[in-house]
């Protein structure tokens, strides 16, 4: 297996509090891998840091994309090399173009190209190219756009928090298509998740508990540990105490 | 330039070459103080004095006159240097409907002055939309001074925007001041892109003093380089169930600076009015998530303020 994204020895504090604790972690290039662990373990952060988000930076420890320490790549240049990140809840902007939005992920390229994406998620180009990117879409609409605009860029590297929050089930089945068809088309995607549904689409998983990795296996492996022992958590903020073992 | 010249090139530097060749547009050019080029439609009368120091316009749309395709008015001065003032008069008379869109176009400018002091009446059950949009060079040489009184009788819809994006600003002083009578309309919504020294003030005013008047103030500005921009929104209700909201957004990037007053007053205890504001650097949210896409800090605050001014 050809690693796509290293961390190492990888800690940060918020607020003088310890969200992650010495993380290691190896992602497998061309496969999904799901990040799965309760509220607060530092799940988010880790993706945070991993894009180089505001606030999120100062960590220490590395982190290697193709190789390369990103550690003190700004984000727009780690998305350069090939990694994206997908909010929970995405940015919503006045006035901005749904067409234009996707343009500026896809480096400018046609409307045709443009439409294409807005078709792999599901959304009509006749009703939504002209449509602002704004608060006049819903959670989900709003969803599938941060998707098309994802594809749009056809990263390396996708990082998507909490994707299946605030949608229907229809909008999560056409995500869980793209996940799929992504795999196919050997992308890497990072989910992160406490659904038992999103971490079904992943081949590989790591279980976060109090900002250390838990538990890393292939999906199947982990779906029972995690549907037992994590829902609801039995071990949040102590899993030492549980005597268990990490990695 | 004869008359000929300064039509093509105003109408070559507001792209509205298309409308000479559509009998169904009316249109009106005047260059400084001059009628250079007009097309008028049945129900739709202008009464034009030229004089040296300025010139006046009263246009009325006659009782019950619906005109369909916007009326064009192209105002402007193609010297670097001059004052252009103008009276206008506009009139909507009862249940006619018509939109005006006025280009303004000072594309030399390095010391321009553009005053325009209007009266705007729009009659009982009439509808009026007036769009302003304002082509200005780089030198951010011009001053602009667009003042006007609005009234608007019962049932009356008056929408009007004023956009300023293309080239520099310079100085721009707005100075909007609406009366609303019962079951009335006000949407102002206004759009400046500040760059350089530019200076911009924003005055609306709004009285919804008719039952059930609405109104709706609107600023987006974006202060780039040295803009100094300072927005005065006031919304006034006096009359059961006024009902209205103003909303300020205003953008900083370098050294601007911006200042909003949303100022609502409300005199009668069933009428309601909220307002917002939201002033400062570009949204971190919004800004990370193009930088996400590949985007440099710089193109996609530029895209940003780019869709709030459209």
């Amino acid at each position: 297996m050809k690693n796509i994204l290293e961390v190492k020895d990888l800690s940060l504090s918020l607020n003088g509090r310890n969200i992650l604790k010495n993380i290691n972690m190896e992602v497998w290039e061309g496969y999904v891998h799901a990040i799965v662990g309760p509220n607060g373990a530092g799940k988010s952060t880790l993706a945070s840091a991993i894009m180089g988000l505001e606030g999120y930076r100062h960590y220490s420890g590395s982190i290697q994309f193709k190789g390369k320490n990103i550690s003190k790549l700004s984000i727009d240049e780690r998305a350069r090399m090939g990694i994206t990140f997908g909010w929970q809840e995405p940015a919503r902007y006045e006035g901005l173009l749904i067409r234009d939005f996707l343009k500026a992920a896809a480096g400018n390229k046609n409307n045709d190209f443009i439409h294409e994406q807005l078709e792999r998620v599901g959304l009509d180009p006749d009703e939504y190219a002209n449509r602002a990117v704004d608060k006049t879409l819903s959670g989900g609409e709003r969803k599938k756009v941060e998707l098309a605009s994802i594809l749009a860029m056809d990263p390396d590297l996708v990082l998507l928090d909490e994707p299946d929050s605030g949608i229907d089930v229809e909008t999560l089945d056409k995500m869980f298509e793209v996940i799929k068809e992504q795999r196919k088309k050997k992308r890497t995607i990072i989910l992160i998740t406490h659904s038992l549904a999103v971490l079904k689409q992943a081949d590989h998983a790591f279980i976060f508990c109090n900002g250390e990795i838990l538990k890393k296996d292939v999906a199947k492996k982990v779906i029972p540990y995690f549907k037992n022992k994590c829902l609801p958590c039995k071990h949040k903020n102590i899993p030492e105490e549980e005597g268990v073992q990490l990695g | 330039m004869d008359k000929n010249d300064l039509t093509r090139e105003l109408s070559r530097i507001t792209e509205t070459d298309d409308i000479f060749k559509q009998p169904d547009i009316a249109h009106i050019f005047i260059h400084h103080h001059k009628v250079i080029q007009s097309h008028l439609l049945p129900g739709l009368k202008v009464d034009v004095k030229e004089f040296k120091d300025h010139i006046e316009v009263n246009t009325i749309v006659e009782k019950n006159v619906k005109i369909d395709k916007p009326v064009h008015m192209c105002f402007g001065m193609i010297p670097e240097e001059g004052i252009q003032k103008m009276i206008i008069k506009n009139e909507i008379q009862e249940n006619a409907s018509a939109s005006f869109l006025a280009h303004c176009a000072f594309p030399n400018a390095v010391d321009i002055q553009h005053i325009m002091d209007g009266t705007i009446k729009v009659g009982k059950n009439a509808r009026y939309r007036y769009l302003e949009r304002h082509v200005h060079g780089f030198h951010g040489g011009v001053k602009v001074y667009p003042h006007a009184k609005i009234l608007l009788s019962e049932s009356a819809r008056f929408y009007s925007e004023f956009e300023l994006i293309k080239g520099r600003a310079g100085l721009i002083d707005i100075n909007y001041e609406a009366s609303c009578e019962a079951d009335s309309v006000l949407e102002m919504i206004t759009r400046i892109s500040g760059k350089g020294d530019d200076q911009i003030m924003i005055k609306e005013i709004g009285h919804l003093i008719g039952e059930r008047a609405r109104g709706f103030l609107s600023s987006r500005v974006a202060a780039t380089g040295n803009t100094r921009a300072e927005v005065y929104n006031k919304l006034t209700a006096s009359a059961a169930y006024a009902r209205g909201h103003v909303d300020c957004t205003e953008i900083i990037k370098d050294n601007g600076i911006v200042s909003a007053i949303p100022i609502v007053e409300v005199n009668h205890p069933k009428a309601h009015i909220t307002h917002e504001a939201a002033l400062g650097s570009v949204d971190s949210k919004q800004l990370q998530t193009l930088m996400a896409r590949g985007l440099s800090e710089e193109a996609a605050t530029d895209l940003i303020i780019k869709g709030l001014l459209s």
